[in-house]
């Protein structure tokens, strides 16, 4: 038999607090990538147009004729590996990446940047492949690639190819969404289904081999973003939910607006695969990244014209009103559960890490 | 999804409630042994939804959180040797070593990788001859059977360049441990559903016995969850001590007695340190003698001298016992975050503290009676 234990004398370690080199998860798009930016980058660069953090700058530039033009700005780089994956490549991801952080301010993407960092080693047929994968897609977002960059690094780095992306686009006359514009009684729109693209990314990866073959969702959103214009202006916030996931998305918007968000689980929308994918790895597909889906923030009294405009597009078949901004709890996201309980939907902290049992 | 949605259903789990509701007199404090349990609760948000009467303690069960800092520490060691790949289920990964974790290592150039299945081991060892694969074999009994069969596939593929850093730790010793505190008030304990599985209930019948204490065999999903407490509920208002099953669809009496076979054949127990708790007698397994050659700490001698030290800052071990719920240490949310975890209850999403900082950080308490309406 055990002998008596003695509570009191029960100990817990103390530990690191900060990591003295970068880690994989200051790159996940959750609390660890955000302090990264507010603590060393934000300072440095002060500046209105940064502190913003929308998914792309917007500058107004002076013109001679009718007020200033309103040009949208962004950058992203694309590191995924592997390089082609079910539903699409790395050239597609960096054209759409970058035209949906265009749209995210109501922009019409009009012209990209690329640099490719290229691994000795890649096979040409690969990099054919990709390039014109990038040209593809640039016809398909009716984007023009106007200048490029290209960059040869040793074998053993680079995982075969990084590409970087930074598009410029132009904003509408009356367009104004920022990711601090979200009010109180705001209804909260998500264009589809979540968490495709992280896990066939993961699935392919990992080796793991699902009955049905899970694909990656990323598209242009630009053209939905412009469907919703058409119907209403009056878009407060769009955020597109890629690194980081829904959970991600609506923190940052809850965050800069300070106001609550309130969501129900039971409207949100993910793939019976994708599920059970995350269910197998105890991952939440709240936090799986997303290529192609996006959060609109708009009136309640813009709901269903907004929601009928996204479903018309092909890629907002499957939108959903999944909740509401309140004044509740500000800064924070809370959903009601599966059962009717409520909690609170966190920014994930650093890297996924799929549980043990 | 099928076998999920039913038991994930709204209806029914409120029926549930209100049955606990209708039995319950008096207060009742439950220990839900696994980690994954506590993660249920908490996501689901089930724990706002029961009557006051009834307090969940959460258990020692997330295998991240009670594996000893000093086997952290021979990871990081082991992990930092070139000669060594090292792999690991993903959430170890994170978990805080003396000086660093396994996240620091890979920055720094270690081999560190993240795997879904031990077996996957095997397969990189194929491919790496002139490296030794490592897998951190941790766990309860759930992770023992495929850890074990991995041993068993290494031998009989004559795979050498192949070992296991085992840290393995199993329930009853640890039940039985927080029976014997003078200090805990559990009434009754939810046992692992997927432990279950493997290892059947019949361990628990002697345990019921002696201490008079309820057992119910629980499973994963909100009904199963609020089917098991309305069991464990009914026993303590009739006075009753007995193992039920709450978790038929997948628990049977025997257990999977193959993978028992398997344990059997690979490991044998021994007294094991728990992370935040201190040496538990026969809580844990180590490999046996005839597999002495997987073992990682046989084949790096170097690591057996590393000695580790815990700082008594963090309260886990009182959480682990549930003495203490997370929110009532000092430095929770505060100086103890899931980015900056001080304790490894802090970093596995099975953990308490991190189920708490995650999905209770928001004080609903005052919703109950709403929600309930």
């Amino acid at each position: 038999m055990t002998e008596k234990i003695t509570m009191s004398s029960w100990t817990c370690p103390i530990a690191l607090r900060n990591y003295p080199t970068i880690v994989m998860g200051h790159g996940s798009g959750g609390k660890m990538m955000s302090e990264l930016i507010r603590h060393l980058f934000l300072p440095l660069f002060d500046n209105g147009t940064l502190a913003q953090l929308g998914d792309s700058a917007v500058l107004e530039i002076p013109t001679n004729g009718s007020g200033p033009a309103r040009l949208a700005f962004s950058t992203d780089s694309f590191v995924v590996h592997p390089l082609i994956f079910p539903g699409g490549d790395i050239g597609e991801l960096a054209v759409n990446g970058t035209v949906n952080d265009l749209a995210m301010s109501g922009a019409q993407p009009l012209f990209l940047s690329a640099g490719f960092i290229l691994e000795e080693g890649l096979p040409m047929e690969t990099l054919g492949r990709i390039v014109n994968s990038v040209a593809d897609a640039c016809r398909d977002a009716g984007v023009q690639l106007v200048t490029g960059d290209t960059k040869v690094v040793d074998k053993g780095h680079g995982h075969g190819m990084y590409i970087n992306t930074t598009g410029i686009g132009l904003i509408p006359a009356g367009v104004v969404i920022a990711p601090d514009r979200a009010q109180v009684g705001d209804v909260v729109i998500l264009s589809g289904t979540i968490g495709d693209h992280g896990m066939a990314i993961l699935s392919v990866r990992e080796g793991l081999e699902f009955e049905t073959l899970i694909e990656s969702d990323t598209a242009p959103l630009h053209e939905l973003v412009q469907g919703l214009l058409a119907v209403t202006r009056q878009i407060h916030c769009l955020r597109d939910a890629t690194r980081g996931g829904l959970g991600a998305a609506l923190n940052e918007l809850a965050i800069s607006s300070q106001v609550g968000i309130e969501i129900d689980e039971r409207h949100i929308p993910v793939r019976p695969a994708v599920q059970a994918a995350c269910e197998i790895l105890g991952l939440d597909p709240f936090y799986v990244a997303n290529e192609g889906k996006c959060v609109a923030i708009l009136p309640r009294e813009q709901a269903e014209a907004a929601l009928a405009a996204m479903r018309a597009h092909a890629t907002g078949r499957e939108a959903q009103m999944i909740g509401q901004v309140v004044a509740d709890h500000p800064g924070m996201v809370v959903a009601r559960t599966g059962i009717g309980a409520r909690r609170v939907v966190d920014l994930p902290a650093g890297e996924l890490l799929p549980r043990i049992c | 999804m099928k076998y999920l949605d039913e038991y994930r259903q709204e209806q029914l789990t409120r029926k549930l409630l209100r049955d606990i509701e209708s039995v319950v007199t008096q207060p009742w404090t439950l220990m839900e042994v696994c980690g994954g349990q506590t993660h249920s609760i908490l996501r689901s948000g089930l724990d706002q939804l029961l009557p006051p009467e009834i307090e969940l303690v959460h258990g020692p069960g997330c295998p991240v959180c009670v594996t000893p800092l000093e086997l952290i520490d021979k990871a990081i060691a082991l992990a930092a040797s070139p000669q060594v790949i090292f792999t690991s289920y993903g959430d170890m990964l994170r978990v805080p070593g003396s000086e660093r974790d396994l996240y620091s290592v890979r920055a720094a150039g270690g081999d560190v990788r993240v795997l879904y299945s031990p077996l996957d081991a095997l397969k990189i060892a194929r491919e790496n001859p002139d490296k030794i694969v490592v897998f951190f074999g941790i766990g309860f009994e759930t992770t023992a059977p495929a850890n074990a069969m991995t041993i068993v596939q290494a031998r009989n593929q004559g795979i050498h360049n192949f070992a296991m850093l085992v840290s393995h730790v199993t329930v009853p010793p640890a039940i039985t441990a927080i029976l014997e505190s003078p200090e805990v008030k559990v009434n009754g304990f939810l046992a692992a559903g997927h432990v279950c599985t493997v290892m059947g209930y019949w361990e628990y019948e002697d345990l019921v016995e002696k201490y008079q204490v309820p057992v119910v065999v629980m499973g994963f999903e909100p009904v199963d969850i609020a089917r098991a407490i309305l069991m464990a509920v009914k026993q303590l208002e009739a006075g009753r001590a007995e193992v039920e099953n709450a978790y038929q669809r997948s628990v049977q009496r025997a257990g999977n007695r193959k993978a028992q076979e398997v344990i059997r054949q690979v490991f044998e127990a021994c007294d094991r340190s728990w992370r935040g708790i201190g040496v538990i007698p026969k809580s844990g397994y180590r490999l046996r003698p005839e597999y002495a050659f997987y073992d990682a700490e046989n084949r790096f001698p170097e690591v057996q001298a590393i000695k580790a030290e815990e700082s008594s800052l963090c309260i886990s071990g009182l959480v682990l016992q549930g003495l203490r719920k997370p929110n009532q240490c000092p430095a929770f949310g505060k100086e103890c975050t899931p980015e900056h975890p001080h304790g490894a209850t802090m970093v596995s999403s099975e953990g308490a503290c991190a189920a708490y900082y995650r999905y209770g950080r928001y004080e609903m308490s005052s919703n109950r009676s709403e929600a309930l309406a």
